[in-house]
């Protein structure tokens, strides 16, 4: 597939030449351009789902190296790939023929994806047992509070995907593909829509007559408190600039256009205002599956505080940030170290580093950092799409969108 | 419907301006410099590894970033190994959405940017505005201001052909050098227009004076001037530029050139404006100082997206930014006693051993780094073997160099490639060491230097390649030692030292890697603080940035005057050498080109021409023989008659008429007195001849 590769490979450039901005367009665009790999895939009769997962994994391994402090673009594979499973899953179910189908813990064994046996009764068997509900995409987003109601034992292994199907879907004419970039589709339209199913829980959080503060500038964080603001609720607003980038000055520009009053502090000056706050809303750049955040530099501080003073700690994210990743791992917990021209004027400082007269090693050094992290014990609440979250939950969401078996994504290699 | 997206939102990240225009680049893949041998005897310096990187990877990076959408790539020197590395580069891979394109354009007989614009303007291929960067540029900055700018000012004044990026920098108040290893430039910039007024690069730092044209301050009424702006060598340029070039097929360098030649040319009245850019990163790769100096910036990560972790540049691999800056690749055999400080970059598959001491330095790839090893604040290229107990401080170590053991390097060494350095072997500071001998001459296939190319023509050693000696313009190609005594590098190795002169050893820890020595920090800040004493209104002469109105300004006048006389003196010395050249039998027309070149390097008028050859004139003619005063003016007439038509290439006007009897006026009261019973008779035979039309 040339034209799929070359669009791989652009979008793969751009990603390394950070010229995708922010988690929302990554998330979008990569979904967009998996649904087009997922429809130019070419699929044998044999091992439909095996091929279209193997696809996918060889463009997530790419896009991820290309800029991986970009998580939602691991995400948005790691949900592709999730669909993919389950379509497969309900198809299989549905039909029971068993030939040409294959079983997804066959994942699991390296070495056997170009050729895999047709599927074993066993596997049948234990696809059934384990069959309690099926968890796909689409019954999650019809109804999320079911999912989260029915308790079942995805967290723990590879065999979570063995599920039923629903009844409705999957009729024998319907190919896999087909489902998948259907799924794919719905995918697309909830990152589009993220925005707006958070907001409309806006009101249930902000009261009358509130204090909010916010760091720095989020999409998200905007939405919500214009929408709070349109349900005729009064409140302040207290923005902390968010230096050294000082997206809090644009985030207050655009609250005031919308009628709110607004007061910008600097950022160290939260811990002053703190008590007089009654509820810190954030946005995130993503969500670990411990719930802690990873965020704009500078909240780690305002959670702290706002953790003195007792004021609930918000975070506001799309469900496209939820990331399976555990922070542990200091390959999943990077950093984007930037340009310290933000921090100060080079041209200005340029004589504290001319290493010619002082010494050859440079005395100054800058960080600028963009990222904190915010550990799960400081977050009150997470308002996703789907609704409000404590911190400790937020695995069990994670597991009603991944497969276990996709934490890492790799092309298993063929020795 | 998906791919299209994808498609259309790659190409809509710059606005619709694009669509017009596709915008262009000239990138210069040659320096014309000599300043980075021996090392660019064996390799282009755009291809030198830069945070191993190929310095060219992060110019072509940084045009794609703003959005240029065909570059040019002019190959002169090794231009093969250029388009080798091109052609297997991320830049000409076809399948892309994104619109960038490389071509190269390759000359062998190109000396300098001038020529190379000239090949270029003969291709034809520049349609529009376009942007001229050399290839070891290194910046991050927006230009798409700067494009605006231009674009809105072009429409307003089309003689407004050139805008120059420059950046705020403070020179070191002491070396009068900037951070980047050149010295400070001083510019006249007109405070709202911004247009350039004034450009010298090589003003007189001892006596920290600078000369302003009178007319300068007569016809700008407001002029600020400027010590504290490097120039970034990145110029958006009209199509003009290149026409310019052709037409005056001196012009060699952009600076020393054209830059001036247009400042001061206002037949034509072209203009060139400024534009300052703050908060990004720019430089350019000039001298090993600057090499350093970047080097150290991008590890810093001023130029952001640029930097070595970020995969902007064709790097091949991942490094991974550990802290305090250390810059790692994934297969690094590090031992676990071995000690990597602040600020370094370890390449891939790297090998270091026990006990081994790396602080502030850039490794490359496949090296292979023994035990007991200190390496500080050094550059060390690809496939490097340093044995046991090497110790190395501020140096440049090129691919597949071999240290054997207990080898010392000290402070700014140079060895270039494939050098091997036998054991317990100390190579002085700022030694250059390569395995090809020193060149005793010049050689047509190597980068040049302007000075050695015009030198060449006047064919004479002049003053100003002595003076330029000073700023290091003469390098050891000049010197008529060989390296055929040069000494090995030691009992098993291989490679020669090369030679350096007296004057250049004296400058070079100028340009050096290694920082500048205590002594020298010392002597200049001693130097400054006498001068301060001695004549305190020269440090005036120069505010750091202040505004000069034209009455106001009185000062150095007579400095004026001074160098003025000394730079027609040396003019005319000039005019006399070459005019004696054309009595041995050079063929005319060659004359009055070498006096135009002359002309135009001194910056004189055309009168001074006249002058100055009738002064050659009457001096040979004086020089023959004679016994009386008939027959001195016999021959007198003779010579006028026999260059007549020479002297007519420069006589114009009845300015210059006047000046030829003025001149003359003055060969009589001053120089050849002889001449004085023969004044009327001669300019007499003036009128006659019709040089003079009385």
């Amino acid at each position: 597939m040339p034209d799929v590769q070359a669009l791989v490979g652009d979008f793969a450039l751009k990603l390394k030449r950070r010229k995708v901005e922010g988690s929302h367009a990554s998330a979008r665009q990569t979904a967009e351009l998996l649904r087009s790999v997922v429809s130019q895939q070419r699929l044998p009769h044999a091992g439909q789902a095996a091929v279209l997962i193997d696809a996918v994994r060889a463009v997530g391994e790419q896009l991820i190296a290309a800029n991986p402090v970009e998580l939602a673009v691991g995400n948005i594979i790691r949900r592709v790939l999730h669909i993919i499973r389950e379509e497969d899953l309900s198809s299989t179910t549905t039909a029971m023929e068993g030939l040409g189908l294959s079983a997804d813990s066959d994942d699991d064994n390296a070495g056997d994806h170009e050729d895999r046996p047709a599927l074993s009764a066993a596997a049948v068997a234990a696809a059934a047992r384990s069959a309690l509900r099926a968890p796909s995409l689409h019954t999650l987003l019809e109804d999320i509070p079911e999912s989260a109601a029915v308790p079942h034992a995805s967290s723990s292994g590879g065999d979570s995907e063995g599920k039923s199907k629903s009844a409705d879907k999957s009729l024998k004419s319907r190919k896999l593909k087909h489902d998948v970039i259907e799924a794919i589709n719905e995918l697309i339209q909830d990152i589009d829509t993220c925005h707006e199913q958070i907001s409309e829980q806006a009101v249930e959080h902000i009261h009358q007559n509130e204090v909010i503060l916010t760091l720095g500038r989020s999409r998200t964080v905007k939405e919500f408190l214009c929408a709070a603001k349109e349900k005729k609720r009064s409140f302040r607003v207290f923005v902390a600039e968010g230096a050294p980038r000082y997206q809090g000055h644009v985030l207050a520009k655009e609250l005031v256009t919308k009628g709110l009053q607004t007061t910008i502090i600097t950022d160290s000056a939260v811990f002053a205002m703190i008590s007089r706050v009654n509820m810190v809303i954030v946005g995130a750049h993503a969500i670990m599956a411990n719930g802690g955040v990873i965020a704009p530099v500078g909240l780690n501080m305002v959670a702290l505080a706002a953790r003195r003073h007792a004021v609930p700690f918000v975070v506001v994210a799309g469900s496209h940030k939820l990331c399976p990743l555990y922070p542990h791992n200091p390959e999943v917990l990077l950093n984007d170290l930037r340009s310290p021209a933000d921090l100060l004027d080079f041209d200005e400082f340029s004589d504290c580093m001319d290493f010619a007269s002082r010494g050859g090693s440079p005395l100054l050094h800058v960080v600028n950092p963009t990222f904190d992290y915010v550990p799960p014990n400081l977050v009150s609440l997470f308002i996703t799409d789907t609704g409000g979250h404590n911190p400790s939950y937020m695995y069990r969401l994670i597991a009603d969108y991944y497969s276990a078996d996709d934490l890492v994504v790799k092309r298993r290699s063929t020795s | 419907m998906g791919p299209k997206k994808v498609a259309r939102s790659a190409s809509s990240d710059d606005p619709e301006e694009l669509a017009r225009v596709p915008l262009q680049a000239v990138l210069l893949a040659d320096s014309f410099a000599t300043k980075f041998r021996p090392i660019t005897l064996e390799r282009p310096k755009v291809l030198l590894p830069l945070v191993n990187v190929p310095m060219i990877e992060y110019t072509l990076a940084w045009l794609e970033s703003v959005g240029v959408e065909e570059v040019f790539v002019f190959c002169c020197a090794h231009s093969n190994q250029v388009k080798d590395y091109l052609n297997k580069s991320q830049w000409t891979k076809p399948p892309s959405s994104f619109s960038f394109s490389v071509s190269t354009i390759e000359s062998h007989d190109a000396i300098s940017a001038g020529d190379a614009l000239r090949v270029i303007y003969n291709r034809s291929v520049i349609r529009g505005d376009f942007i001229l960067v050399s290839g070891d540029t290194v910046s991050n900055m927006d230009l798409t201001q700067a494009l605006e700018e231009h674009k809105d000012r072009r429409k307003k004044d089309p003689l407004a052909v050139m805008t120059m990026v420059i950046k705020h920098a403070k020179p070191s108040s002491t070396t009068l050098q900037t951070r980047l290893g050149t010295d400070e430039i001083i510019m006249g910039i007109h405070p709202e227009t911004k247009e350039l007024l004034y450009y010298e690069d090589k003003a007189d730092h001892l006596q920290r004076v600078i000369l302003l044209d009178k007319t300068l301050l007569m016809e700008n009424p407001a002029l600020r001037l400027h010590n504290d702006k490097q120039d970034c060598f990145i110029d958006i340029c009209s199509p003009e530029v290149l026409s310019l070039f052709t037409d005056n097929f001196d012009y060699q360098h952009l600076r020393r050139h054209f830059v001036k030649g247009l400042l001061v040319d206002d037949i034509m009245g072209y203009k060139i404006f400024t534009y300052e850019t703050h908060a990004s990163y720019a430089a350019r790769v000039e001298n090993f100082r600057s090499y350093d100096t970047i080097s150290k910036d991008i590890i810093q990560r001023w130029t952001y997206p640029f930097v070595p972790d970020v995969q902007y540049l064709g790097i091949g691999y991942q490094a991974k930014l550990e802290r305090q800056g250390i810059y790692r690749a994934p297969d690094v055999i590090l031992s676990r006693s071995a000690h990597v400080g602040a600020f370094s970059f370890v390449g891939n598959g790297t090998t270091i051993g026990d006990h081994s001491h790396i602080s502030t330095s850039v490794i490359g790839q496949r090296c292979v780094i023994g035990k007991n090893v200190v390496i500080e604040s050094s550059y060390i290229w690809d496939n490097v073997t340093i044995e046991d107990g090497c110790k190395l401080s501020h140096a440049l170590v090129c691919d597949g160099v071999h240290l054997r053991a207990g080898v010392i390097l000290e402070s700014g060494v140079i060895l270039s490639f494939k050098v091997e350095v036998g054991q317990k072997l100390v190579i002085p500071a700022y030694s250059k060491v390569s395995v090809l001998p020193q060149p005793c001459k010049q050689d047509s296939d190597e980068e040049l230097e302007y000075a050695d190319a015009t030198s060449g023509v006047i064919e004479s050693p002049s003053i100003t390649s002595v003076a330029n000696a000073r700023n290091q313009d003469l390098l050891s190609d000049m010197l008529d030692v060989p390296g055929s005594d040069a000494n090995k590098v030691g009992i098993s190795g291989v490679g020669y030292i090369w030679s350096v002169s007296e004057a250049e050893h004296d400058e070079e820890w100028r340009f050096s890697i290694a920082p500048i020595p205590k002594e020298k920090l010392e002597k200049f800040s001693h130097s400054a603080h006498d001068d301060n004493d001695e004549v305190n209104h020269d440090e005036s002469s120069i505010p750091a940035s202040g505004e000069l109105i034209p009455d106001s300004d009185g000062t150095d006048f007579d400095g004026g005057v001074g160098e003025d006389y000394r730079d027609s003196a040396d003019f005319e010395n000039e005019v006399e050498a070459t005019f004696r050249r054309a009595l041995a039998g050079v063929d005319v027309q060659n004359v009055i080109l070498e006096i135009s070149s002359l002309r135009l390097s001194y910056n004189m008028s055309h009168a001074d021409c006249a002058g100055a050859l009738f002064y050659a004139i009457m001096k040979s003619a004086s020089d023959i023989s004679y016994s009386n005063n008939t027959e001195l003016s016999a021959n007198t007439k003779m010579e006028i008659n026999k260059w007549k038509n020479l002297l007519k290439n420069y006589i114009k006007s009845q300015d210059e008429e006047i000046e030829v009897i003025m001149k003359f006026e003055e060969i009589c009261l001053e120089t050849i007195r002889e001449f004085r019973p023969l004044f009327t008779d001669v300019s007499m035979w003036l009128a006659q001849t019709s040089i003079a039309s009385g």
